[in-house]
Formats: structure tokens, C-alpha cells, sequence
């Protein structure tokens, strides 16, 4: 009874604003808390197979998977999970889903599946997935936890896709090169060639260039947070002055 | 009574700048340039043109968006020194993209990002040069030959070595040889007298151009020494820890080792030891300090010669060392006249 009570009042709580809520988790998983650019999270996997687009889109969409599964999981029986060995029973949900996902990989995709290797496995040792499960999932009810899981899951595989785009073109002058091992034959001619004759880079192929990649894209980021914040700090002042100005209004001063 | 105050380091004299070392550094390149060109016909002279504009284009590019001064950075001449190492250090037949990549890396990349000229951890040409070593293995192999030994039996003339930087040479292979670092690296089971005897690359002819090479810029890390520029110590500790490393194996095994003499006279032994490893941003300070880095950078060159995978072993010999040149600078501070001794670290209780 009171398990139930918990529930209804911790659900009654985000309820009231859930759609800012909503937001929020997206805007977090996304952009501002970003586990790729910002918490730097998952690291090992992300700087080992993004080398092609393909790659990158099929450990993202793995991991996004498990991310959402071990969220939903997690919340389900977080009330019911004694604090002392919680890290263990997420570890047991986390490893569940991963194996799961393997098999489906095994079956469906079994050349991607070849590529990828151990970094499947290592799915239940990615710090973004037990970070979200202990910090948020347990914290709160099963559909901002999905959510919460699905953005921080897309945040991540975004930062994959590009850095693996980046890569790949760099490192053999194409784009989308072997998408039919996970999306079909049909997909076999989405290679773009934008480089012909192109030497293959081999430093943006191995992991120190996924580093510097990874760098460049974290400046850029800040690059794009502060410029923001700076266009903010600017329009601030210019509002403020107009609205001084204007001393009689009726009711609020649309700024 | 007037007095001078001057800040430290007290270093300065009248004419002493950035831009005067710099540009003393590269004139005594000219020795060296000169041999190689002499020897390997005008691909160096080429490279040395292209890696020059690059370097001053992206330094001015940089430099712009970092908002700094673009005239007063550019007049320090150290892009340009760093263009002239790399356009030195880089085969003479190699693509003009090669020679783009590596320059342009090394400037913004290992110099810039890191704050510009003064606090780059790592030396920039030795960067510029890794990246391609590594990106490109089979251009950065391909190195011209001694113009007697190749099998078209002559240098490449300019129009020959334009085609090849510029567009594509196909008989370039008839001009280019291994360099005897890499005829003796893949010697495989011969005996050193046999490898010697049968291996193109190692007979005379070959040797001897690398032997002007290494002389010449010998000679010009001596004007160095003399003007002062560099002390002895770095260069002095790598090439005696080199030679004795060497030594050491070839008296435990002659017939497969190579002896001092070949190990000083072939690749980039001189060069690396007077003008790369003598970096004064990313070397270490102190001259205690200057002999362990040295000692560790001729161990290094060795170890990756004998059991790596590159022939030639200067340029992660020199990045490694740059790794460990603050360790080192740390723990061998010279004493302070009127001080107690430095502190040696492990003190944890009085460290403060």
C-alpha cells in the first residue's frame, strides 16, 4: 500500500509540469548535458568504432537500446530495491538487456555484428548507462526515465555519427560506405564518394584521430554555448533601456 | 647613477631575439640543405617552398582567428623554422599534400591550439612529421637514392621533380631506394658482413651520400654550438648514449647489430640530435635535465631503429622525451646560490 502511495505521489509530483519537464529531459539528453560532449562519458567504444558512419550508427542505436530498456527497468523496481545493493541489481538489468541486444545484433546483422566485437559486450560497462540508471532512473517514474533514456541514448549517438562521418571522410574520403550491414542490401549504394583518388588517411582512421575529432567537437560546442550566452548577455541590456523608456504602460510590456 | 631594470631571464643581449635565433637556426640548416640537394637532386628545395608557404598561411590564419597580431608572430620566424625542419626532414619525392598536411598540423594543430610559440608541449615539426609517418607510410618510405645506385642511374632533374611532388611521376620507383636504416632493419636472417656485402642500399655509394648528410648538418649544429644558441648538452648526451647503446649490442653481437659509426652516420642522427631534439619550448631547461632527456632520446632512437616499426626513430624518440621533459626539469632544478639543496619529490609531508 504505501509502495503504491510512493508511486502515485512521486508520480503526482512532475506531473504537474510535465510537459517543462518533458522539455527538459530532451533539451538535457541532447545538448546541455550531452554524455558524449559534455559528461564525457562512454568514452572507450566511441573513440574505438567510430571509424565509419556505419559503425558509429550501429554501437549508437545498440547502446540507445539498453540505455532505454535498463532506464525503464530500473525505475520499475526502484522502490523495491533495497539502497546497499542496488548497483548490483542495475549491473543484472544493464547486462540482461546487453545480452539481449547482442543476440538480436547476432541474428539480424551478424557482418556488423563481426565488426563491432567485444565493444558489444562492453555495452554493460558504459559508464553513460549505469551513470543514467543511478542518477536518474532511480529517482523517478518509468516515462521521464524512457525518455530519459531515449534522449541520452540519441545525444549519444548523434556525437557518434558525426564524429564517425568526420572520420570516415577524412580517413577514406567517403560517407555512408557498407550502411547494408545494418539497413539491408537495398542500402548498399548509399555510399557517397566525395573524394575520388583519395589516399587514405590512416591517422583519422585510428583512435588518436577520433580524439583530436572528439576535441574539435567539444570546442565547437562551447564555441556555440558561449556565443549564445554572450548574444543573451547583449540583448539583456538593450531590452532593459527600451522598457525604461516607456514608464506608462498598460499591464506588462511585451519583451 | 642609472639603473637598468631589466626582468628576467637575463638572457637578452643587443640583437638576441626570438627572431635572430630563429633565423640563426635556420641558416645553419643550409649546410645540410645544400648536401641534400646536391645528393637527391631538387626535391628538398621544393618541399622547403611549399612547406614554407603553408606554414606562414596557416599561421597567418590562426593567428587571425585568435585575434592576435599577425605581423609581429609571423616576424618571429618560428612557423618558418618549423616548415624548414619538416620540408628537411620529409622525403624529397613525397606529394605536395604530404607536405601540406604535415606543416599545417604541425603549426595549427601541435603549436597553436596549444597557445603559440613558447607553450607547445610537443615539438611541432616532430608532430607534423608523425602524422604523415603514420597516415602515409608508403609516400614517407619512398625515399631517392644515391644517383650511381638507382636503376635509372641518374637524379631526378627540377621538371622530374615537380611531376612527382605535383602530379604523379610513374618511374619514380626507378629513382627511389630503401635507406640504409631500412635495408639493414629488413635484412632478416643475414649476418651483418653478408647483409653488408649483398644489400643495395648498404654498400658504399648509399652510405657515404647519408654520411655527407649527417656531416653536413653536423657542421651546422657546430655553428650553432658557437654562437651559443644551443648548449652541448642535449645533443652531446644523444649522440654518446646512441653510440654506447650501439656499442653495447654490437659487442654482444656482431653479427647481427650494426656498429656506432653506422648508427651515427645513417638517417636522421646529427640532424635529430643538433636541431630537433635541441628545441628550447618543449626540451628540457636545466642542464642536468638536458642530459637525461638527451641520453633518454638516443636510447629511444635506438630501441625503435633495432625493434620497432619505422626505420627511423628520431621523431617519437623526441615526442616521447617531450612526455617526460617536465619530470625530468622537476627533479634535477639546479640549486640556488645561498639555498639548500632543490627538493627531490616524495617529501609529501613538507610538500607545499
Amino acid at each position: 500500500m504505501s509502495a503504491d502511495e510512493q508511486i502515485l505521489t512521486s508520480d503526482a509530483t512532475p506531473n504537474n509540469k510535465a510537459s517543462a519537464n518533458y522539455t527538459e529531459i530532451i533539451y538535457n539528453g541532447l545538448w546541455k548535458n550531452n554524455p558524449a560532449l559534455v559528461q564525457l562519458l562512454g568514452l572507450c567504444p566511441m573513440l574505438a568504432v567510430t571509424s565509419t558512419v556505419v559503425n558509429a550508427l550501429g554501437l549508437g542505436l545498440a547502446t540507445t537500446a539498453v540505455l532505454m530498456g535498463s532506464n525503464m527497468a530500473v525505475s520499475l523496481i526502484r522502490n523495491y530495491v533495497a539502497d546497499a545493493v542496488r548497483l548490483p541489481a542495475f549491473v543484472m538489468i544493464i547486462a540482461s538487456f546487453t545480452t539481449c541486444i547482442q543476440m538480436i545484433m547476432q541474428a539480424y546483422t551478424y557482418e556488423l555484428y563481426q565488426i563491432l566485437g567485444i565493444f558489444i559486450p562492453l555495452i554493460v560497462t558504459n559508464c553513460v548507462i549505469l551513470g543514467r540508471a543511478d542518477s536518474f532512473a532511480s529517482r523517478n517514474p518509468v516515462l521521464p526515465s524512457i525518455l530519459d533514456g531515449m534522449m541520452m541514448g540519441l545525444g549519444f549517438t548523434s556525437i557518434l555519427i558525426v564524429l564517425g562521418g568526420m572520420r570516415e571522410l577524412i580517413g577514406q574520403g567517403t560517407l555512408f560506405s557498407d550502411m547494408q550491414l545494418l539497413f539491408g542490401s537495398s542500402a548498399a549504394h548509399w555510399k557517397i564518394v566525395v573524394f575520388h583518388d583519395y589516399p587514405n588517411v590512416l591517422f583519422a582512421l585510428l583512435p588518436p584521430g577520433a580524439f583530436i575529432g572528439l576535441g574539435i567537437l567539444i570546442a565547437m560546442k562551447n564555441y556555440l554555448d558561449e556565443s549564445q550566452k554572450k548574444r543573451l548577455a547583449e540583448q539583456k541590456p538593450t531590452q532593459g533601456s527600451a522598457t525604461s523608456k516607456r514608464v506608462r504602460v498598460t499591464g506588462q510590456a511585451a519583451s | 647613477m642609472a639603473l637598468l631594470r631589466i626582468t628576467s631571464p637575463h638572457t637578452q643581449r643587443a640583437g638576441r631575439r626570438t627572431s635572430w635565433v630563429m633565423l640563426m637556426v635556420i641558416l645553419a640548416t643550409i649546410p645540410g640543405i645544400a648536401v641534400q640537394s646536391w645528393l637527391f637532386g631538387w626535391g628538398t628545395l621544393i618541399n622547403l617552398a611549399i612547406a614554407a608557404i603553408t606554414a606562414l598561411l596557416s599561421e597567418a590564419a590562426v593567428l587571425t582567428m585568435r585575434r592576435r597580431s599577425v605581423a609581429f608572430y609571423l616576424k618571429d620566424y618560428s612557423a618558418l623554422l618549423t616548415a624548414v625542419l619538416l620540408g628537411i626532414a620529409l622525403p624529397p619525392s613525397v606529394p605536395w599534400w604530404v607536405t601540406v598536411t604535415a606543416v599545417a598540423f604541425a603549426v595549427i594543430f601541435a603549436k597553436q591550439l596549444y597557445g603559440g610559440l613558447g607553450n607547445n608541449p610537443f615539438n611541432p615539426a616532430m608532430v607534423g612529421y608523425a602524422i604523415v609517418l603514420v597516415s602515409f607510410p608508403v609516400p614517407m618510405t619512398q625515399w631517392v637514392g644515391a644517383s650511381d645506385m638507382v636503376s635509372s642511374g641518374s637524379m631526378l632533374s627540377l621538371s622530374q621533380s615537380l611531376q612527382a611532388i605535383f602530379h604523379h611521376l610513374p618511374s619514380i620507383d626507378s629513382y627511389t631506394m630503401a635507406t640504409p636504416l631500412d635495408g639493414f632493419k629488413h635484412k632478416d636472417s643475414l649476418s651483418s658482413t653478408a647483409a653488408f656485402n649483398s644489400i643495395a642500399s648498404l654498400k658504399g655509394a648509399n652510405l657515404n651520400s647519408w654520411l655527407f648528410i649527417n656531416g653536413a648538418y653536423l657542421l651546422g649544429g657546430l655553428i650553432l654550438l658557437a654562437l651559443r644558441i644551443i648548449t652541448w648538452h642535449t645533443p652531446v648526451a644523444v649522440l654518446s648514449s646512441l653510440s654506447v647503446i650501439s656499442g653495447v649490442f654490437y659487442l654482444i653481437d656482431p653479427n647481427h647489430a650494426a656498429t656506432p659509426w653506422f648508427h651515427l652516420t645513417t638517417g636522421a642522427a646529427m640532424f635529430g640530435a643538433f636541431f630537433i631534439a635541441t628545441d628550447p619550448v618543449t626540451s628540457c631547461t636545466s642542464n642536468r635535465g638536458k642530459l637525461v632527456y638527451g641520453t633518454g632520446i638516443g636510447i629511444l632512437i635506438y630501441v625503435i631503429r633495432t625493434w620497432g616499426g619505422y626505420p627511423d626513430g628520431i621523431a617519437f624518440g623526441v615526442l616521447l622525451m617531450n612526455f617526460a621533459a617536465p619530470l625530468i626539469d622537476y627533479y634535477t632544478q639546479p640549486r640556488t646560490y645561498g639555498h639548500k639543496k632543490a627538493k627531490k619529490g616524495l617529501t609529501i609531508k613538507e610538500d607545499n
